[in-house]
């Protein structure tokens, strides 16, 4: 064998080991929550709440409830933000080196470890003497998802061809139609990889909703009552003497709940992406 | 001035910079209106930035410097206060690679429409259908009106783009190289089609093939490094041609 065809062997041998470490973790965790948490896995812990005086009496679904509640409207809401500030950084409404100055301290936000997202709504809150509740954990985790999604969602429109755009604006449109109408629509992909992603950090955030959305036995009534969700659940569980199993299945079902979630979005992506132009 | 001149376009003492660079150098030009005027020279001569000075797209770049006066029916496009998406909606633009909006073969030429137009259904149809037909797509796309514009060929989507043009009602139609990326028949259509529409547009066409222009052309504008070097009627650019760099390049000894 020649030194060539031996580097070639070599590269495909370390891009092999490297895949199968990526699976295969995938693999053991999903063996391990399942193994583990299966003798506590049955329909009450997604149908009724904790038994009241009994920690690992009744269901969660205090949490699953409290984690979507929490999760979905602080993902839609950083969309919101972040669909705005990424047009924003395009270099048709902003000079290039502020919108380079912007993406850094997007990355730099993006490198902010949750725990400080949480202490600083704590701080906010008791500020305005408010105690810890959903309008608040929502907030933690907006702050937390923003940055993910709007640089997701800014690459994917820089990625758009400047031919397409020269196409609407040659028919006349302005930058706002031409943002809206076409540049979204091609970007679309892109932009859904970066909202999955926000999502998927959101829902299983545990350190920015520990101090902000409390914990609570029951589902939340109103944005101003605390609420458990599934990554604090699962913490508290797992700190109780014999609470591992159901912590387990507890983790399995939010597993579940992101992989749902995935699986539903990617269809309906197909209905969307049939248009973009390759 | 009057705004019926025979001059669609003129430019007056033009000069691009892009990254402090000149690409197009005191260029003064006319051309004239409901002909097809040919802008010929070798690669990176400047043909492309100067076409899209025309709809004032290069601003859309980054880091361009553009002086000089492009006038338009009259009118100073240069000057501030205008606005610029009216500016662009009397020109059209076909690429050289067709880029098809994100959207299905209707909604391509519906787009244009419905931006600038208060349309029912109805007559939205009819338009779409009336460009689909000037532009020869109609009995092949009839049919399959709501798939993706990305389906088509390649020809097709050029062709596609000229109906989403002509939809809006320009007066001026920028070709820039649009047969270049088509095999031989795909661009006989599109060449077929710039000749029958240049009697109600005004067609510039941006082309790197001499026998192309020779072809179509009734005026001509030859660019040498960012230079106009020399420009007139077709028959005599070609015939007899007065500057010595236009009989090298007619005679392939520049390229």
């Amino acid at each position: 064998m020649n030194r060539r065809t031996l580097e070639e062997t070599i590269f495909k041998l370390l891009m092999m080991i490297s895949v199968c470490i990526v699976i295969g973790s995938l693999v053991i965790i999903f063996g391990l929550v399942i193994i583990n948490g299966a003798s506590s896995i049955s329909i009450e812990m997604i149908t009724q709440t904790p038994t009241p005086g009994n920690a690992l009496g009744g269901g969660i679904l205090n949490a699953i409830i409290g984690s979507l509640l929490l999760a979905l409207p602080a993902t839609g809401l950083a969309c919101f933000i972040g669909i705005g500030i990424a047009l924003y950084l395009q270099k048709e409404f902003t000079p290039v080196w502020f919108s380079n100055f912007i993406r850094f301290t997007l990355d730099v936000l993006w490198g902010v470890p949750s725990i400080v997202y949480g202490i600083f709504c704590l701080m906010i809150m008791i500020y305005l003497g408010m105690g810890s509740s959903l309008l608040v954990g929502i907030i933690a985790l907006t702050l937390l998802e923003i940055p993910i999604i709007t640089r997701y969602m800014d690459e994917s429109i820089k990625l758009v061809p400047i031919g397409l755009k020269e196409s609407s604006y040659s028919l006349g449109s302005t930058k706002f139609e031409t943002a809206v109408r076409v540049v979204r629509k091609q970007a679309f992909p892109g932009i859904l990889a970066g909202i999955l992603l926000g999502l998927g950090r959101g829902i299983g955030d545990a350190a920015s909703i520990l101090f902000t959305a409390g914990f609570s036995n029951r589902i939340p009534g109103s944005l101003f009552d605390s609420t458990s969700a599934l990554p604090t659940m699962i913490y508290n569980l797992y700190s109780l003497p014999s609470g591992q199993p159901k912590a387990y299945a507890a983790a399995f079902i939010l597993l579940m709940i992101v992989l749902i979630i995935s699986i539903l979005s990617r269809i309906l992506a197909k209905r969307f992406t049939k248009h973009v132009i390759r | 001035m009057k705004k019926s001149s025979i001059n669609q376009i003129e430019t007056k003492h033009l000069n691009v910079e892009f990254h402090n660079h000149p690409v197009i150098k005191d260029i003064n030009i006319e051309i004239p209106a409901k002909q097809l005027t040919a802008i010929i020279g070798p690669s990176g001569c400047g043909k492309t930035t100067l076409l899209k000075s025309f709809n004032r797209l290069l601003e859309i770049q980054d880091d361009v410097k553009i002086t000089g006066q492009i006038v338009v029916d009259g009118i100073n496009i240069m000057s501030a206060g205008h606005n610029v998406p009216d500016i662009r909606k009397k020109m059209g633009l076909i690429s050289q690679k067709p880029y098809p909006l994100p959207m299905s073969i209707f909604e391509n030429v519906a787009y244009g429409l419905r931006i600038h137009h208060d349309k029912n259904a109805k007559e939205l149809a009819e338009n779409v259908q009336h460009c689909l037909q000037e532009v020869g797509l109609w009995n092949e796309v009839k049919d399959r009106l709501h798939d993706p514009a990305s389906r088509l060929s390649v020809g097709q989507q050029q062709r596609l783009c000229l109906a989403r043009a002509i939809a809006v009602q320009p007066e001026v139609l920028l070709c820039d190289e649009p047969t270049s990326a088509l095999d031989p028949i795909a661009a006989q259509q599109i060449e077929k089609l710039l000749l029958k529409l240049k009697k109600d547009y005004t067609v510039i066409l941006v082309t790197h093939t001499l026998r192309q222009a020779k072809r179509v052309a009734d005026y001509v504008i030859f660019l040498y490094f960012g230079m106009v070097i020399e420009q007139g009627p077709a028959d005599e650019f070609f015939n007899n041609p007065k500057n010595p760099e236009t009989k090298a390049y007619l005679s392939g000894e520049i390229s």
